[in-house]
């Protein structure tokens, strides 16, 4: 049930990159298995998943600093597996912006171009261009270190992009960053892919990140796609319990798909519209704390009961527990308060509950959540 | 109150350099500039220009020269591999080269005299191939290689520890841009290495270029260089006046070739 590719998903289009069955291991130790990938020309993919989970290493198989043990990787259809990171198509934005130190800010950007020998005035206007891309007109003669965490970040792009890279590979760049100067960055991301049309590849382990950019987000975790999709698919249909705990926050609960439609879940009937599990199957279900409803406990839609127990104020809304009669502690994000102690009916509706396969084999148990 | 107590936590290196460092250069000025009588006169510093003292000056910053060059050509390489292992096994090699400088170094080139000598170790195993017996000691040649084997891991050590500090993506960042290894290390490496190179450089060049006992040892008396000069005039014709002028005029040469290289250097890292 774990998927490991998308091509499936792409099938009609044109694959940018393409990685056929990389497996990569450091000192004996496995962080890519057989992992397969295809990547669209001009979309945004985002890598996403928890440190050690592989997605370092598959930008910079992508990029050329890392060599597979096992496995290609297609370039439109061409084979670079053993081209050097200086002969490939692309670019990269490093995690601490990787800035020659030495030089100016206009000596970095156009390092590329010099290295390409393009005419100075070429060279020249491009610097500018690049600069006004990313809002910096006018720093072409400032040092390094008179820049800022977010002014070198932008630098780091701009040095990327006038090499007009068909795409560019950004490591975590923003984990340096402060929070409301990280959301700014985010936008000017977006913005500077829309602009430019180049396909982007971002590795990040913030999933908010992930969600807010990307067109397609690959959720990874101990060396293997989890799963693959839209922001959308991922948040709203995870396929499995790893990819629903480390997408927003969730609750996951055992329950057993008595026939289609029709889950139990501590011994109360939920409906939902998941049918294809088979008659009276163990299931894992996920409910996001959003879509459980507060009922008065007298309330006829109610189907679990139970006593409210925790609540915090998380400003946008109200962060609540509440522990039904079985001993569950729910987690529920509402804009209504509730106080501790009340009794309440819970309810949710049936397009809310996601229902996924318990992992079957130990192999797949071994990919599972990380507490 | 506490700045009161580190000025007093001063005071010791006051005293020490006072009265090791200022005081004996103050007297080396002082017989410099003086004849036996006292009397105040520029003679001891003028008789660099007479050839027996101006040649050994030209020999010995000829020789410097190139021992430093030498240290540079070997060291560097040697630098860019230690940088590019991992730690551990780096660091073994690196105290592999650092390992001679924890002998004597007298000892070290009395061991090459050993060797080069004309009926040393190295005639012995040319000797018994039944090839040509080398000239090997008394020449510039073997000074160089004692200059070059005594002051190799002082080339080293700064040029590492500039390496290690450049961080491993910069240097992808220059591949990433599309440079190859020549380019990468002629933009990038080499340049953010310049601290480092001016610490080796000064460490080597220095040294060198005032040592009599490699020159004794090696040179057989017949190479003199200026350190050897000096050495005379205080040892052996007890013209402490003489000696000093021509150091001045040493140091004069030395401070001259240290400001010359601190303008490439932005004087950030270097170790001097």
């Amino acid at each position: 049930m774990v998927p490991q590719t998308l091509r499936g998903f792409y099938e009609l289009e044109k694959a940018l990159i393409d990685l056929q069955g990389i497996t990569k291991s450091f000192d004996g130790e496995v962080i890519l298995d057989d992992l397969n990938l295809s990547i669209l020309e001009n979309s945004f993919v985002t890598l996403l998943g928890p440190s050690g989970c592989g997605k370092t290493t598959t930008l910079r198989i992508i990029g050329g600093f890392e060599k597979p043990d096992k496995g290609r990787v297609f370039f439109e259809g061409k084979d670079i597996t053993n081209v050097p990171p200086n002969k490939r198509q692309l670019n990269t934005v490093f995690q601490k912006y990787a800035l020659f130190p030495h030089m100016n800010i206009a000596d970095n950007i156009a390092f590329g171009l010099r290295i390409k020998k393009k005419p100075e005035n070429y060279i020249r206007d491009k610097i500018k261009y690049a600069l006004k891309l990313v809002n910096l007109d006018g720093y072409e003669n400032r040092s390094v270190e008179s820049l800022s965490g977010g002014q070198q970040q932008r630098i780091a792009i701009a040095r990327a992009i006038v090499n007009e890279p068909r795409l560019l590979l950004l490591d975590e760049p923003l984990g340096a960053l402060d929070l409301k100067l990280r959301q700014e960055m985010q936008y000017e991301l977006i913005r500077l892919k829309n602009e430019l049309g180049i396909t982007f590849i971002y590795v990040t382990h913030d999933q908010e990140e992930a969600l807010t950019m990307s067109d397609y987000v690959v959720v990874m975790n101990q060396g293997y796609i989890q799963q693959a999709g839209t922001p959308e698919q991922i948040y709203n249909e995870p396929e499995n319990a790893f990819v629903a705990d480390f997408i927003g926050d969730s609750n996951i609960v055992p329950g057993v798909m008595l026939k289609d439609r029709l889950v139990r879940i501590f011994g109360a009937d939920f409906h939902c519209v998941d049918s294809g599990f088979g008659e009276n199957k163990p299931v894992d279900v996920v409910i996001r704390p959003e879509d459980v409803e507060i009922l008065p406990p007298d309330d006829p839609k109610g189907i679990l009961h139970g006593r409210m127990s925790h609540i915090i104020f998380k400003g946008e809304m109200y962060e609540m527990e509440c522990t039904s009669s079985d001993g569950f502690e729910w987690l529920i994000h509402s804009t209504e308060m509730h106080e501790p102690g009340k009794e309440v009916a819970l309810y949710v509706k049936p397009s809310n509950i996601q229902i996924m396969n318990k992992p079957a084999s130990e192999d797949e148990e071994a990919i599972g959540v990380e507490e | 109150m506490k700045s009161k107590g580190t000025r007093y936590l001063a005071l010791p290196y006051i005293v020490w350099m006072c009265g090791f460092i200022v005081i004996p250069l103050l007297l080396v000025l002082y017989y410099g500039l003086t004849d036996r009588s006292g009397t105040f006169t520029f003679d001891n510093v003028r008789k660099i220009m007479l050839a027996e003292n101006f040649r050994p000056l030209y020999l010995a910053m000829g020789l410097s020269a190139v021992s430093t060059l030498l240290c540079f050509l070997i060291a560097f390489p040697l630098a860019l591999i230690l940088r590019s292992r991992k730690v551990g096994k780096g660091s073994f090699v690196a105290f592999l080269f650092i390992l001679p400088m924890w002998m004597n170094s007298l000892l070290r080139i009395l061991a090459w005299q050993t060797l080069l000598e004309r009926k040393g170790v190295i005639n012995g195993i040319l000797s018994s191939l039944h090839l040509p017996e080398q000239h090997l000691i008394n020449t510039p040649a073997a000074i160089v290689l004692g200059m070059v084997y005594d002051f190799l891991p002082f080339m080293i050590l700064p040029i590492y520890n500039t390496l290690i500090k450049i961080d491993d993506n910069t240097i992808n960042a220059a591949y990433d841009l599309g440079a190859g290894f020549r380019e990468t290390l002629l933009r990038i490496i080499l340049p953010l290495s310049v601290p480092g190179i001016v610490s080796g450089v000064t460490m080597v060049f220095v040294p060198t270029l005032t040592t009599f006992a490699i020159s004794n040892m090696l040179g057989g008396g017949k190479v003199f260089l200026i350190g050897n000069v000096i050495e005379q005039e205080f040892m052996l014709n007890s013209n402490w006046n003489l000696g000093s002028g021509l150091s001045l005029i040493l140091m004069v040469f030395i401070i001259m070739s240290m400001a010359l290289l601190s303008r490439y250097d932005n004087g950030e890292d270097a170790i001097l």
